[in-house]
């Protein structure tokens, strides 16, 4: 377990809801991650998957560092990041990059490309200025856009071509590890399985470790040596490669497997549909969160918690039906 | 506007034929919509699928008429609702049409309810219009619809605001507000994409049964293949402006013709299946202002001929209503 990169132990973020016009009062908090532990192996791909308000852009932003937790803790190359100096931080800041969903809202229009991908080489202060144009002609090249991308702004890619350059701007100061923040979901299917097979092409080449985060299943799937599936700000099932899929044991999993669009007429849905909507985060049901969606709830699941248990060699599953 | 509701459950409820629709900007001409023609039974699903700026969600909006003027217009072609030509009504007579006889579903129900006005009266609202319903008619209308969408306890969300609902819910407001005024044809624009997996299975299923009761037609706008396989009845595929193949589900998905459509359905991840890469559609989309001469296609194609360089191809029809546009399934043209 010490080739870990980065681990997380039971981690929760809960977020105060305060009331009252003059003196405010805390009325209760949203649990928008709620005891998660994993880790993140060396140059592996850890994928979350679930849907919105299960807490997964809360746990990037931990991972970023960007947030703190409320309780557990978060360990990067054996130090905790509590117990990080400033020097460490900075270090820190720049081992781990981020990509995010949206390449329109993600990039400055003001800035070309070339300046975009140079930034954070400038911050870091450790090349020429002739030394960081050539490390961005390197970066264009690995990222396959063309050359003299460099000089143009970003209203003048395609969406796939901005993912791009977000991608590059991440490589530039030699990550170990990229913050994937639902990297394909804003761009069109045809370009999707472009940007996945980059990405897997990069993380083969230069070693870096990835925290994929996506709703959707199949690009979780694709990408990832092990996945998390989050149900509510925790973690409800998590699995090896492809285990997961040939054997999902918890009902959410299978749910969300169901509720997949099939890619050919004939294929039958698998699976039954999840009823009713995810409930709140303030409010979240008694017992095993899914209860009230689950098909297969019994008495005890509405009253008692499930913890996860390990089903299978590296396999874990949070219900109580196993 | 008096509708003659034709009893000929054959003759297509809708047909668009040779809609073009343009764009003035400043470096040119964009042509959105490019000489596209289809047509829509009865209780028929026709999917719409594309790319981002393929021209799809154009297409809709130019059948209703509701492009952006004075940048874009509609330069020619017709649209037929039951034989009327909704591209020569007046605006009063298309606002008519817009809600009672054709009705759309956009991607984000958020941007489309009004966040200041309960969705009572927001379903309230085409019901009092186009139905002239007011007092309590009008209140039981809005609770049929609402229950028809399955919205729990009706009565009590009819003061709730959108804000106040989850996706969801909202969406199925939407879908609500949509069918409130039984129209003959239901356009959905990518009605699931903002929407969570699991809600986006369970809305796609409510819109199938709501066609089931009510008997419409219905475009569904997708830039997904999967969302395809089950809901729709055929499928027209859009590249650049133009429909490059269309067929029946079956068709399209066993036997498609056009290089881009097998390229699409290649790259649709299976979960069934393990690649270490997905096989992708090299290339980005065209820039409509600069569309090469010859067929849009030719530069992602993998089997682009000199031909597709000079000529664009005509649309070949290769089975009974299955056509497409592209020089391999053209037995005249020579390369």
């Amino acid at each position: 377990m010490s080739s870990s990169l980065m681990r997380f132990r039971e981690i929760r973020r809960h977020f105060p809801i305060k009331d009252g016009v003059f003196v405010r009062r805390e009325v209760g908090s949203v649990r928008a991650v709620d005891g998660v532990s994993f880790d993140i192996e060396h140059g592996k791909t850890f994928g979350l998957v679930g849907e919105s308000g299960c807490g997964k852009s809360t746990i990037a932003r931990l991972a970023l560092l960007l947030d703190h937790v409320t309780d557990g803790s978060i360990t990067y190359d054996g130090t905790d990041v509590r117990e990080f100096s400033s020097a460490e931080l900075r270090k820190f800041r720049h081992s781990v990059q981020a990509v995010f969903q949206d390449p329109y809202s993600s990039l400055s229009p003001r800035l070309t490309a070339g300046a975009i991908i140079a930034e954070p080489l400038v911050v870091a202060r450790t090349l020429s200025r002739s030394a960081i144009r050539e490390r961005v002609a390197e970066l264009l090249e690995t990222v396959g856009l063309p050359r003299g991308a460099e000089d143009r702004y970003p209203h003048e890619f395609s969406g796939g071509q901005r993912q791009r350059i977000a991608i590059a701007r991440a490589l530039a100061v030699n990550p170990r590890l990229i913050i994937l923040d639902e990297p394909v979901s804003a761009l069109d299917v045809s370009i999707r399985a472009q940007i996945m097979n980059l990405l897997k092409d990069i993380q083969r080449e230069f070693g870096i470790a990835y925290l994929l985060i996506a709703h959707d299943i199949e690009v979780v799937k694709h990408m990832s040596d092990r996945t998390g599936v989050m149900y509510l700000g925790k973690l409800v099932e998590v699995a090896d490669g492809d285990d997961l899929y040939l054997e999902p044991r918890h009902p959410y999993t299978n749910a969300l497997m169901a509720a997949v669009p099939p890619s050919h007429p004939d294929q039958e849905q698998s699976g039954d549909l999840l009823p009713g909507d995810v409930p709140s985060p303030v409010t979240p049901p008694k017992g095993c969160s899914l209860h009230p969606r689950c098909p297969l709830a019994e008495k005890r699941c509405a009253v008692e918690r499930p913890e996860l248990k390990q089903v299978a060699p590296n396999h874990l599953v949070g219900c109580h039906l196993f | 506007m008096a509708h003659t509701q034709s009893a000929n459950n054959a003759s297509p409820v809708l047909e668009v034929k040779n809609l073009r629709t343009h764009f003035q900007t400043r470096r040119g001409e964009l042509k959105a919509v490019n000489n596209v023609s289809f047509s829509l039974a009865r209780g028929e699903t026709l999917g719409l699928v594309g790319e981002s700026g393929s021209g799809k969600s154009m297409t809709c909006f130019s059948i209703l008429r509701m492009i952006a003027k004075p940048a874009g217009k509609i330069v020619g072609g017709e649209v037929l609702l039951d034989g009327t030509d909704l591209l020569k009504l007046s605006e009063e007579e298309i606002r008519e049409v817009r809600g009672k006889g054709i009705s759309m579903i956009l991607q984000d129900p958020m941007t489309s309810l009004n966040p200041l006005i309960s969705v009572g009266k927001q379903v309230a609202e085409p019901l009092h219009l186009h139905q002239g319903l007011s007092g309590s008619s009008l209140w039981d209308a809005v609770r049929e619809v609402l229950a028809l969408v399955r919205i729990p306890a009706p009565e009590r969300r009819l003061k709730d605001y959108p804000h106040q609902m989850s996706g969801g819910m909202r969406q199925r407001i939407v879908g609500a507000i949509s069918v409130s005024c039984r129209p003959r044809v239901l356009i959905a624009d990518e009605p699931t994409t903002a929407l969570d997996v699991t809600i986006q299975a369970q809305f796609l299923k409510l819109l199938k049964d709501m066609q089931k009761s009510t008997g419409l037609g219905m475009i569904l706008v997708t830039h997904d293949l999967g969302i395809v396989a089950k809901n729709c009845d055929r499928v027209a595929v859009m590249y650049a402006g133009k429909i490059v193949e269309i067929g029946s589900v079956r068709d399209i998905f066993d036997r498609p013709a056009h290089p881009y459509t097998r390229a699409l359905l290649r790259s649709l991840p299976k979960l069934s299946e393990k690649h270490d890469r997905l096989p992708s559609i090299e290339g980005q989309p065209p820039d409509l202002l600069d569309l090469p001469a010859g067929c849009s296609f030719q530069e992602r194609c993998p089997h682009a001929m000199p031909i597709c360089r000079r000529q664009e191809p005509e649309q070949t029809e290769i089975a009974k209503e299955h056509l497409a546009r592209c020089f391999l399934v053209d037995e005249e043209a020579e390369a």
